[in-house]
């Protein structure tokens, strides 16, 4: 009796419990099969998408970086090539200023010059108008006083002295007497 | 709660549970990841969270960056799983991890298994072997012992340890929790009387241990995918 009882709990038992240390095959097939899921996803799509937006960002962060020193740079070639063309028309404006007064000097010395030539030749024409205008005056004079006196002469003597040469002969005879008393007085 | 009752497809509460982690995990990050931004929102922000810690720490911080690429996708996909599987446990409704059975532990051990054999064999063929049974640096008598306890520790023991280490600790975890609740329900509805302060305590104690069940989720997740990685690490040493 008991043994029967105790075989057919055995039986049972046999039935009911398999041997503890073997999973059940449901179980390992649909634990496999989960996280084959799981697995797959993340292989080929999650993790995929994950890195490129984080490649993205930093080549993003990198790229701004990078932009901003574009930037900088070219802000620094501007501000040098702006001195650059400051000194530039500095340095034009004082060569415009200098050979300004460079040839403000020169024309001043040109003219100068001109005007001093001028002044030469006015003087040096006036000299000599002068000189000749005192020559013709000198001979005129002579000539007028010589008939002056021939005419007064031949008043007074009631003779013609019109005979050129003898006239003439007379005339610097007297011119040459008033010289001679001329410089008698002024010797005394 | 059983479907195909009797077949290799069997169906019951603990399967149901996986099934719904597995849709809850693909949905999830099917949303975090479907319109990733360059400037991340807070969902976005966790997720990359998540999945930067198990990159820098876990895979990374072994296996360093050119072999952590190619071993980055599995262990992943076993910290998520460990993790989301565990995290279950605590969630009223459903109250039992998805590896509180042996089988995806196991499951998972194998995967582990596999890969660190595969990434020592792909690295070096057979001198894989080779240096694992026959470290180097050792007098060729003492081979007779310690040939077979590196076997052992290596090949038998790392998956078994591995599962075993996961599985006792959702059991042990899951009944402290019943153990718990179950005995608030006694002290309170069927005791009574000044039994009821007793329930306060293990009430109490219940709320310690759920609050504990989170970092022990959590930190099982972290330990498997941390050892997958060493073992990965090891098998990839030249001399080791």
């Amino acid at each position: 009796m008991l043994s029967a009882i105790l075989a057919a709990a055995a039986e049972v038992e046999a039935e009911a419990t398999p041997n503890p240390l073997l999973p059940e095959p449901y179980d390992i097939i649909w634990s496999a099969v989960c996280f084959a899921i799981i697995l797959f996803v993340f292989w080929k799509k999650f993790l995929p998408a994950v890195k490129k937006t984080l490649d993205a960002r930093s080549e993003a962060i990198e790229g701004g970086i990078k932009k901003a020193e574009i930037a900088q740079a070219e802000a620094a070639a501007a501000l040098a090539q702006y001195k650059d063309q400051l000194a530039e028309g500095r340095a034009e404006a004082a060569k415009i200023r200098d050979q300004a007064r460079a040839d403000g000097t020169k024309i001043l010395t040109e003219l100068k010059e001109q005007a001093a030539v001028e002044a030469a030749r006015i003087t040096t024409n006036a000299q000599a108008t002068i000189e000749a205008e005192r020559q013709g005056a000198l001979i005129s004079l002579r000539a007028e006083v010589g008939s002056l006196a021939i005419d007064l002469a031949s008043g007074v003597i009631g003779q013609s002295l019109s005979d050129d040469k003898r006239a003439s002969t007379l005339v610097d005879q007297f011119l040459a007497e008033l010289e001679t008393d001329d410089k008698a007085k002024a010797g005394k | 709660m059983l479907f195909f009752e009797g077949t290799p497809f069997e169906i019951n509460r603990v399967i149901l549970i996986r099934f719904l982690v597995v849709a809850l995990i693909v949905l999830v990050f099917w949303l975090g990841t479907r319109r990733m931004k360059m400037i991340p929102g807070r969902g976005q922000s966790i997720l990359e969270f998540i999945l930067g810690f198990v990159q820098s720490n876990i895979v990374e911080g072994n296996l360093g960056k050119k072999d952590g690429a190619r071993f980055l996708p599995v262990i992943t996909a076993i910290f998520i799983t460990v993790l989301g599987m565990n995290i279950t446990g605590i969630i009223p409704g459903i109250n039992l991890t998805g590896t509180s059975v042996i089988g995806l532990p196991l499951v998972l051990a194998l995967v582990a298994y596999v890969t660190f054999i595969y990434a020592g064999v792909k690295k070096s063929g057979a001198g894989f072997f080779k240096t694992a049974l026959f470290p180097s640096g050792v007098p060729v008598g003492l081979y007779i012992i310690v040939t077979p306890i590196e076997f052992l520790s290596t090949f038998i023991l790392r998956p078994v340890t591995l599962a075993l280490r996961l599985l006792m600790n959702m059991i042990a975890g899951h009944m402290l929790l019943v153990l718990c609740f179950s005995a608030t329900q006694f002290f309170f509805f069927s005791a009574g009387g000044l039994y009821a302060l007793f329930g306060v305590g293990t009430l109490a104690f219940g709320f310690i241990f759920t609050i504990f069940e989170i970092l022990v989720a959590v930190l099982q997740a972290y330990v498997f995918a941390f050892l997958t990685a060493a073992y990965i690490q090891l098998a990839l040493a030249e001399d080791h």
